[in-house]
């Protein structure tokens, strides 16, 4: 069996499932580097990634599917679950053949798409409630994130919407890379920095944000009904892994 | 300077923590010349411990109160703490708030000092200063306080994105026990006048594609629950009422909680109706969004909910005669009345079935609750409830499966705030 090795990029996964095409791949995997184990039971390939075959690719599944459906593709994409692009191959090739078929939820291929894409969409929506931004001393509005998925691309819009007037950085300290807001336009950036949490906040934030920091959990604290204390449903909607963002839930 | 906010802070929200209406969604209120905020569905920023959703910075602007409805924690003759916040001070900490992610926007409500006029003057100035001085965009729920002016009503509609009166109590004699100077006429008046303006301002967007936004998220209202002795059936029909004479968004509902001693409520020590608070959301998104009418969930034999069972199961229950329905051919009005599909699961059954048959693997995959839909439904598959069970046998048969289910799905109901 053959597999494709891609650069990791969403151009290149698309360059990728063009190859496979244009090869006639009947059986084939595709692969991030990222992931990538050397194995003597394929024949590796690697893909140069091709701004133009992705954008035929990515013109063709337009024809074949609704918004909601190329939304599941990209979405499913960006979850980097294992083996993830060979189940969008699939998905794929299932949207080519059969009109409509992102709707034909009795096909598990199909129903896993939608799954995992509303996976994604949940931290997405959840990144969008839990960032915390940090005024700097230097006037940007920082948060720190580190989602399960790599979902700041699909955060861009809404941040930049949102806060039109100010700068702001979001930041996944798991991946390593951030998007920055300069007040004109938002930028993939990388930075090398010792964790800014590690240093003495007064140092890098504005002296304003320890007293806003301290009224948002004092209002965390006011708003709560305690006669009708509920962790478990806490716990569901803000789950533990979470907290570590959250000024509210900071010691 | 900063700690008597703290105190004011404190104060005020913890005042204002029973107005459980938290939305953010529903308006169409966008960022505009790169100023700060924008609307859209709403976002929960946290959850408090009590499981509710955080959306919006809800205070009070002062718990002065000249009036002394006995529910009321800011009622005249409760010995607390007053305070107010300036105009200013609700600016600042809106706009921090919000340009840190922390909330939506602002609910600003009040207790009434002097009159009803010049409380809702100051809260329009809050709404109107975060408007035009800080261009901001963010979500304004403000209360409208019963009785203040037309006037004042049309101006709070230009700044806000949503306005509330609350009805409080669910009938009116009990309202007249409890909070003996209010009135219900004040507090209809308000909504029919808000109703008519944001009909007259629809009509001139259409026309007029500049004309501005007037409260573009509607019109809400609250009622407690369990503070008068009234029936699940007199809260589900004022509430019916609500949504179809003043196009009202929201209805809420909200448990309440002892906050005094007055022989006219239930005691101190007594417990908030949660079950039954969550089978009134159960009722009223059977209302809004499965087609049910009010009083076929609610009426002269069954003027209280079920405790033990979802409001759509009692009802299917009393009705065993018009199921089992096949799930491969029902329309989908009919699917949605189904125990234990929800309106995502019906979608997908509908979009499914005309690739292939579906059987209980599928529908199990889609999200459907089988130990209760079985019972109700045919599918793909030979297998299905032959025997003619009565309503009150499945009962038994669905609650002894899932005896504790039952009862830690009430949890999972909660999640419709
Ligand atoms: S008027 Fe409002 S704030 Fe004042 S006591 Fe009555 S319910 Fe409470």
């Amino acid at each position: 069996m053959t597999i494709l090795i891609y650069d990791n990029t969403w151009p290149g996964f698309l360059t990728a499932i063009f190859d496979a095409y244009e090869r006639k791949l009947e059986q084939a995997r595709i692969c991030p580097q990222r992931t990538l184990q050397p194995s003597l039971l394929y024949t590796p390939i690697n893909i140069i990634t091709d701004n133009v075959k992705a954008k035929r690719v990515w013109l063709g599944l337009e024809k074949k599917l609704s918004r909601t459906g190329l939304q599941n593709v990209y979405h499913s994409f960006l979850s980097e679950l294992p083996a993830i692009e060979d189940h969008l191959l699939e998905y794929i090739r299932l949207a080519l053949t059969l009109d409509g078929a992102e709707k034909a939820y009795g096909n598990s291929t199909i129903l896993r798409g939608t799954q995992v894409a509303k996976m994604v969409y949940r931290e997405k929506h959840r990144m969008e409630a839990f960032v915390r931004f940090q005024l700097t001393k230097d006037g940007i509005y920082y948060g720190a994130v580190d989602p399960d998925f790599n979902v700041l691309p699909i955060l861009i819009s809404h941040f930049e919407k949102r806060y039109a007037d100010q700068k702001w950085l979001i930041y996944d300290l798991r991946r390593k890379y951030g998007i920055f807001y300069d007040l004109e336009k938002v930028q993939e950036i990388e930075l090398d920095f010792a964790k800014p949490e590690g240093g003495d906040i007064r140092s890098i934030f504005s002296e304003e944000e320890e007293i806003y920091q301290t009224l948002w959990k004092d209002y965390f604290i006011h708003v709560n009904i305690k006669e009708r204390r509920n962790i478990k449903l806490h716990l569901r909607h803000v789950p533990k892994r979470y907290w570590k963002y959250l000024i509210e839930k900071s010691p | 300077m900063s700690e008597r906010i703290r105190e004011k802070l404190k104060i005020l929200a913890d005042a204002a923590k029973y107005d459980v209406s938290c939305s953010s969604s529903g308006s169409t209120r966008k960022n505009k010349n790169k100023g700060l905020g924008d609307t859209g569905n709403g976002i929960c920023h946290t959850y408090t411990e009590d499981g509710r959703c955080v959306s919006l910075l809800k205070i009070l602007l002062t718990n002065f109160c000249i009036y002394d409805c006995a529910y009321c924690v800011t009622r005249k003759s409760n010995d607390i703490k007053r305070t107010a916040f300036t105009v200013q001070e609700v600016v600042d900490l809106t706009i921090n708030f919000y340009r840190r992610n922390y909330i939506e926007g602002l609910f600003l409500s009040s207790g009434i000092f002097k009159d009803a006029d010049y409380t809702m003057e100051r809260l329009v100035r809050v709404a109107k200063k975060l408007r035009s001085e800080h261009n901001f965009n963010g979500y304004i729920h403000l209360k409208s306080i019963p009785g203040a002016s037309d006037e004042l009503m049309k101006e709070a509609g230009l700044y806000a994105d949503r306005l509330s009166v609350n009805i409080e109590i669910p009938t009116e004699q009990g309202l007249k026990l409890l909070a003996p100077d209010k009135d219900r006429k004040d507090m209809i008046q308000p909504m029919n006048f808000l109703k008519n303006e944001i009909i007259l301002r629809e009509s001139e967007n259409k026309t007029f594609r500049n004309a501005p936004l007037f409260a573009p998220a509607g019109q809400s209202s609250q009622m407690i629950i369990g503070a008068a002795q009234e029936s699940d059936k007199d809260i589900m029909f004022t509430a019916n009422s609500l949504y179809k004479n003043f196009n009202l968004k929201r209805v809420y509902y909200s448990g309440y909680v002892p906050v005094s001693n007055d022989n006219r409520l239930p005691g101190l020590n007594t417990s908030v109706p949660r079950i039954r608070e969550n089978r009134l959301y159960q009722t009223d998104w059977l209302m809004r969004f499965y087609g049910f009418q009010v009083k076929e969930i609610v009426n002269q034999e069954h003027p209280n909910l079920d405790l033990d069972i979802d409001p759509k199961l009692s009802w299917a229950l009393r009705n065993v005669q018009q199921f089992p329905i096949d799930i491969n051919r029902a329309d989908l009005h009919l699917i949605l009345r189904v125990p234990g599909i929800g309106i995502q699961s019906a979608r997908k059954i509908v979009d499914a079935r005309r690739f292939q048959r579906l059987n209980w693997e599928h529908l199990k995959k889609l999200g459907v609750a089988l130990n209760r839909a079985k019972y109700f439904i045919i599918c793909n598959s030979r297998n299905y409830e032959r025997r003619d069970l009565s309503g009150s046998q499945i009962k038994q048969y669905i609650l002894s499966g899932a005896q504790s289910k039952a009862l830690s799905a009430v949890a999972i109901q909660l999640q419709l705030f």
